[in-house]
């Protein structure tokens, strides 16, 4: 390589705590080149570019720009030596325009001239053939004028250091090429462009380079056009670990949700959600895989009733249980109704018919137990609430992905949050605390949890404590569905390996197990069968039995499956490349 | 090697959040703080007034708790207050920030004393007494609702609207002053009708009101279901929505009780002390009642004891300002001080300074 | 046509004492921080510039230079009191309401102390006679402008150079950024703590300014804090009813005015007859306007127009 050195790094790790998200990393980044940053979800990519951008500073190692050993303790250090990183979350001021934003935080010695700025970004702009309007306001724009918006800020202030992560994760494949587009002419103009990426085609297209990091260990550079895909999945995903989950044969297999044609578009206006199709089967544990943000969250939280859909149905089979008719949930005029739609039987089938029969007749057959009644099999839950879902008599259970943001109350004790999802039961105006601390004191039994007592604040316990009593909240309310999303993100060794045993008993008494997870080794041995999704849509469907890392890591970062519209035909070309 | 040494700068600490501490730790620290303060007034107070410290301290415990007089007096003071400060903490509680107070209590004050004005003497003392709660109570709601109904449905800020609540209540007041009063005195004075009965001593029934308030309110927010969702919605909206909670319907509820206890202090003051109304009747106690229950950390029980606190030093000072000649203006002072050192030591206890070690390895190289 | 003028002549100045508390207030709402001191910082301010005229005033000085000193102490006054308010709410992260509100309650207690010493050693106790210094510049002129002194202009100044510095220079580029995203103004290097120490100085020293106004304008007395309190709480309502734009505040202080004592003018101005008591509803008016425009500004969401989004809010860097 004959081009000069732009940045080095070496022996650069980054501790949080015990946990090592960097260790002796080295790196180096000529000028005038495009290098990929290669690796899974939580491999410290991000965390490494930070500590060029000086969001974090290293624990160990240097890292030297042009030759030199610098300093980069703020981002502004990071402006001084030329280095700018676009985040995946902006960083803009909504009220703000393009060029207000651009220039926002450059100290220049001439006075301050909005017009002069709108020139230079117009110029800019025209340089490298961003299309922007310098005068819009962020808020009328789109992700990606967004996203530009972002790209010039770091230009303007004379970067020649880029750093983007997962630029085209909010992007449409024709955003994207036409942000490649402008890479390519940084590039010529002697730029050196880092591009945080998972997402293997991309890597393929753009990149001079690729750097592959696997659990914050750089695993190697290599040249793009002298690799593959299939070598850069395997220094991803790496060998495979066994891990020894146990997975019982499902047994007494059911449909018990069943999603069609799910469509979401978030805030921002991108689509989260894109026509999502599938089952989940009663007695089994489905895996869903991808890369983090393309659509699990929403996905879970829209079967949930917490996130509106555009279209699509959730439907909801109830278990083919006959049960007994009682005027428990039901008052005397619904049983009559019923009644009439034909929806009683005795044991052995034949239809109840009560016409003709006084009240007290009715109420002493139906109490008899004799009657049997099938509910309506099949319960619609799109645009319900959380309550209305309960209140259909669906048991629902959710282990969000922000345990102490959403799952549970950061500041409240342990019993406290026992009763989060079934504190209104009953007409008492007075919380049953009762219930709450027994189950409380079960958990803290049954899962081990390691804590003082059960009126400690949850936030005070580590993570693994906090996930248990959440999971075990959740598992105690007998669920028919069981949702869980990265369940085990953050957990030591054994505090996982009890969630993989709830999970799994869980799945042997017959509930429909969701789970959303990010190790693939986990996946293949917990899962019966792993849905793999990528930006909103679903890339297949596997059997966990069978499936391997590398199957599903290449599903992950596939875009397009076998549709054959023509942008993806030729989004399809660009994967060959 | 070396050259790039030098330019390391990193800060000496950084701030890190605690996770937890000790309750004899931020005690201590809280203690230590209102020591601190204190000094600081005694030699504040020494330096203007030209008095030894010691004087100024016997003065100050003597203006405060000196005579049973004195004590009736902090009970009764402390009551007021501490009765507002009870109407504040369930909104507080929710973390809507609920600074009309003041104009929610004046407003039940004008409600009672309009039902006096208009029915005393004809009806029973015992049915005006009932007419003014309820009144006190249905306009304080209101005061206090109106600002959260805007907050559920179009996130109307809060604060900026209960404060202008406030200066619209003192209006009202004046207004009604006007109405009633002819005489060019332009005070209302003592009513003769709507006085609640006297129990052993005259502020006695008072206290006792507002410490069965205290206990009651303590065991709505701490065990009922609505104090739980009113402590889920505070902690979390994302957990509240989650679990099902209607969050709109929690803020306009909490705050049409926050008002209505507000109300009930308005009818307190009323029936119970003065009998009259001006526009200063509550007299800055719902901005003092703010602080009061945020000192407590909005607990019931433990603003018993913060609200006391306030008006000891207020009382212990003002006799200080009677005693040395120095206007009304020492109490105020005061308390100021106290409050800066008490807001400041708080982040102590909230945030620990955490030092560098690589400050010290930089030495070494 | 005489009443006219008495009344906005009245008018304007009682407005340009809420200008500068909300100017004041302004900037500090645009760094992010609801500063409920603003109240008591007037009331320092006006105490402290009181007391420097008081100490000068046989000094030999010329009077001009006087007025002066009294602007600079009471500017300064209101700055130290902005400083404990940042040290409270930005470096020790204090809730901002809590602090305010003992801010508040500090000032008012310092300013009675002051005043009350003031008028203890005076000759002709409770006045302070300000005045004639005050209105020095245009003292020999017979017109008009007599009427009005040095600090209306320079109040109007303040408010004009206020919307030049947010909207056309850099640091005020870097304020309103601070007051919507300071985790966006933090990334590109901007310094927020020294920011909103900067900005919640000067507008504290600008609102303080307002205080002594108000006490040279119409004579301070050891009661003038009842009044100089209320116009504070009313200067926090004229930002809101100014939808955070200084220029805007200037029209809407003089408004402020007009309606605040509207109740003595109105009725001699159009001949309508209103009682004692409809004088006290008129004087509502400013505050029900404000909610109206609280309000109708968070129902139509239209963007330019909310507070600041990180009002209130405390930022921590480590909390991303």
């Amino acid at each position: 390589m004959n081009k000069p050195v732009a940045l080095e790094m070496k022996k650069v790790s980054k501790y949080f705590g015990s946990l090592a998200a960097n260790r002796d990393v080295d790196l180096t980044v000529y000028r005038g080149e495009i290098l990929a940053i290669l690796g899974e979800n939580g491999c410290g990519k991000t965390t490494l570019m930070n500590m060029i951008a000086g969001i974090y500073y290293p624990d160990h190692g240097t890292i030297s720009v042009d030759g030199q050993e610098v300093i980069i303790k703020s981002p502004k250090d990071a402006f001084d030596h030329g280095i700018g990183m676009i985040h995946q979350h902006f960083k803009l001021v909504d009220l703000f325009t393009a060029a207000e934003n651009i220039v926002l935080g450059v100290q220049g010695e001439d006075r301050y001239n909005i017009k002069e700025v709108n020139r230079r970004v117009k110029e800019i702009s025209e340089k490298y053939g961003f299309h922007i309007d310098p005068k819009k306001k962020i808020y009328e724009m789109s992700v990606s004028e967004k996203q530009t918006v972002e790209i010039i800020k770091v230009l303007y202030r004379g970067a020649d250091i880029l750093i983007l992560d997962e630029p085209s994760a909010v992007l449409t494949p024709q955003e994207t090429d036409r942000l490649f587009e402008v890479l390519r002419r940084m590039r010529e103009d002697g730029k050196s462009i880092l591009i945080i990426t998972h997402k293997l085609h991309e890597v393929l297209s753009i990149s001079d380079r690729v750097a592959v990091l696997r659990k914050g260990e750089h695993i190697a550079t290599v040249e793009t056009a002298t690799t593959s895909a299939a070598e850069l999945t395997e220094m991803m995903v790496g060998k495979k670990v066994e891990l020894n989950i146990d997975r019982p044969e499902p047994k007494n297999v059911c449909d018990r949700l069943e999603i069609k044609g799910l469509n979401m578009t978030d805030a921002d206006g991108i689509k989260v959600l894109d026509d999502i199709t599938f089952t989940a089967r009663a007695g089994e544990i489905l895996g869903i895989a991808g890369i983090a943000g393309s659509g699990q969250r929403e996905l879970l939280e829209a079967i949930a009733g917490l996130k509106e859909l555009d279209s699509g149905t959730v439907t909801f089979n109830r278990p083919k249980k006959n049960l007994p008719v009682s005027f428990y949930h039901k008052t005397f005029d619904e049983v009559t109704a019923l009644a009439a739609e034909g929806k009683f039987h005795y044991e052995d089938g034949t239809p109840v018919d009560f016409t003709g029969m006084s009240h007290s007749q009715i109420k002493e057959l139906v109490n008899s137990e004799k009657v049997l009644f099938n509910e309506d099999d099949i319960i619609n839950l799109r645009d319900k609430t959380p309550i209305q879902i309960r209140e259909l008599g669906v048991r629902l259970s959710f282990v969000p992905e922000d345990r102490l943001g959403m799952g549970l109350v950061g500041n409240m004790d342990i019993v406290d949050n026992m009763m989060l999802r079934s504190y209104r039961k009953g007409p008492s105006l007075f919380v049953d605390r009762k219930k709450p601390k027994d189950l409380a004191q079960k958990i803290v039994h049954d899962l081990e949890v390691a804590t003082p007592n059960t009126h400690t604040p949850v936030r005070r316990l580590s993570g693994g404590n906090v996930q248990k009593v959440l999971v075990g909240r959740e598992i105690a309310a007998s669920p028919t569905v069981l949702m869980a999303a990265y369940p085990v993100r953050g957990l030591d060794i054994n505090s996982s390996y009890t969630i993989y045993r709830l999970l799994t008993e869980q799945k042997e008494k017959g509930v429909s197990v969701i789970f959303v997870g990010e190790d693939l080794d986990v996946l293949v041995e917990l899962c019966d069968r792993i849905m793999v999704i990528c930006a909103g849509r679903i890339t297949g469907i596997l059997d966990g039995k069978n499936a391997t890392k590398e199957e599903i890591g290449l599903l992950m970062t596939k875009t397009y499956t076998n549709n054959d519209t023509s942008e993806q035909a030729k989004e399809g070309e660009a994967d060959e490349n | 090697m070396k050259t790039n040494e030098k330019r390391v700068h990193e800060p000496l600490f950084h701030v890190v959040k605690r996770a937890q501490i000790p309750l004899w730790q931020s005690m201590s620290i809280r203690v230590g703080a209102i020591l601190i303060a204190f000094l600081f007034s005694t030699l504040l107070a020494s330096l203007l007034l030209g008095r030894s410290p010691i004087q100024f301290l016997t003065t100050f415990f003597g203006g405060a708790v000196g005579t049973p007089r004195k004590v009736w007096n902090l009970a009764k003071d402390a009551a007021k207050l501490l009765c507002i400060s009870l109407a504040v903490t369930p909104a507080f509680r929710m973390k809507f920030w609920n600074i009309g107070a003041e104009g929610q209590t004046l407003i039940g004050a004008l409600a009672a004393v309009a039902v006096v004005f208009y029915l005393g003497g004809k009806v029973s003392n015992g049915v005006l007494l009932l007419l003014m709660f309820i009144a006190a109570v249905i306009v304080g709601a209101i005061w206090g609702g109106i600002p959260a109904i805007f907050k559920a449905k179009w996130q109307t800020n809060e604060t900026l609207f209960t404060l202008m609540m406030n200066y619209v209540a003192i209006g009202l007041v004046e207004y009604f002053l006007k109405i009633w009063v002819t005489s060019g005195s332009g005070s209302l004075g003592e009513m003769k009708f709507g006085h609640l009965p006297t129990i052993g001593h005259k502020y006695f029934l008072l206290v006792a009101c507002v410490l069965v308030i205290a206990i009651l309110l303590y065991i709505y927010l701490n065990y009922t279901k609505q104090g739980y969702e009113i402590s889920v919605v505070g902690e979390s909206e994302n957990t509240a929505r989650y679990v099902g909670i209607n969050v709109g319907k929690v803020i306009i509820r909490t705050m049409i009780i926050s008002g209505a206890l507000c109300g009930i202090a308005g009818f307190l003051i009323v029936g119970a002390l003065d009998h009259s109304i001006t526009a200063e009747t509550v007299g800055g106690l719902g901005f003092t009642a703010i602080m009061a229950s945020w000192l407590a950390k909005f607990n019931p029980l433990t603003m018993i004891g913060s609200s006391l606190f306030i008006i000891f030093l207020q009382n212990g000072a003002s006799e200080i300002s009677d005693m040395f000649r120095i206007d009304s203006s020492f109490p105020n002072m005061v308390v100021g001080i106290v409050l800066f050192f008490l807001i400041g030591c708080e982040f102590f206890i909230n945030y620990k300074l955490k030092f560098r070690e690589s400050a010290k390895k930089g030495e070494k190289a | 046509m005489n009443t006219l003028f008495s009344y906005l002549f009245s008018a304007i100045p009682l407005g340009i004492t809420l200008l500068y508390g909300c100017v004041g207030e302004i900037l500090t709402e645009k760094v992010g921080h609801l500063n409920l001191g603003i109240p008591g910082i007037m009331c320092v301010g006006g105490a402290g510039g009181a007391l420097a005229i008081k100490l000068l005033r046989d000094s030999g000085l010329p009077p001009f230079l006087i007025v002066v000193i009294a602007i600079l102490v009471s500017f300064l006054c209101g700055a130290l009191m902005g400083a404990i308010y940042s040290l409270l709410t930005v470096t020790l992260k204090a809730n901002q309401n809590v602090t305010g509100l003992a801010m508040t309650t500090f000032g008012v207690g310092v300013m009675k102390f002051i005043m009350a010493k003031i008028s203890t050693i005076t000759a002709a106790p409770g006045y302070l006679y300000a005045l004639d210094y005050f209105r020095f510049p245009f003292a020999h002129t017979t017109n008009a402008l007599k009427y009005f002194g040095v600090m209306l202009y320079l109040g109007i100044l303040i408010a004009i150079a206020a919307t030049f510095v947010l909207n056309k220079t850099r640091v005020g580029l870097h304020l309103r950024a601070i007051g919507e995203n300071p985790a966006a103004a933090d990334a590109v290097g901007i310094n927020v703590t020294a920011y909103k120490y900067l900005a919640t100085c000067i507008g504290s020293g600008i609102a303080a300014m307002g205080g002594l106004f108000y006490i040279m304008d119409y004579g301070g007395s050891p009661e003038s804090y009842k009044t100089i309190e209320s116009l504070g709480w009313l200067a926090v309502a004229l930002v809101i009813f100014a939808i955070w734009k200084p220029l805007v505040s200037i029209l809407g202080s003089v408004l402020f005015g007009l309606l605040y004592l509207a109740g003595s003018y109105v009725p001699g101005l159009f001949g309508i007859n209103i009682s004692l008591a409809q004088s006290e509803l008129l004087k509502l008016l400013p505050y029900v306007v404000t909610i109206l425009v609280l309000i109708i500004t968070s129902v139509s969401k239209k963007r330019e127009n909310q507070p600041p989004a990180a009002l209130g809010l405390p930022y921590f860097r480590e909390e991303r």
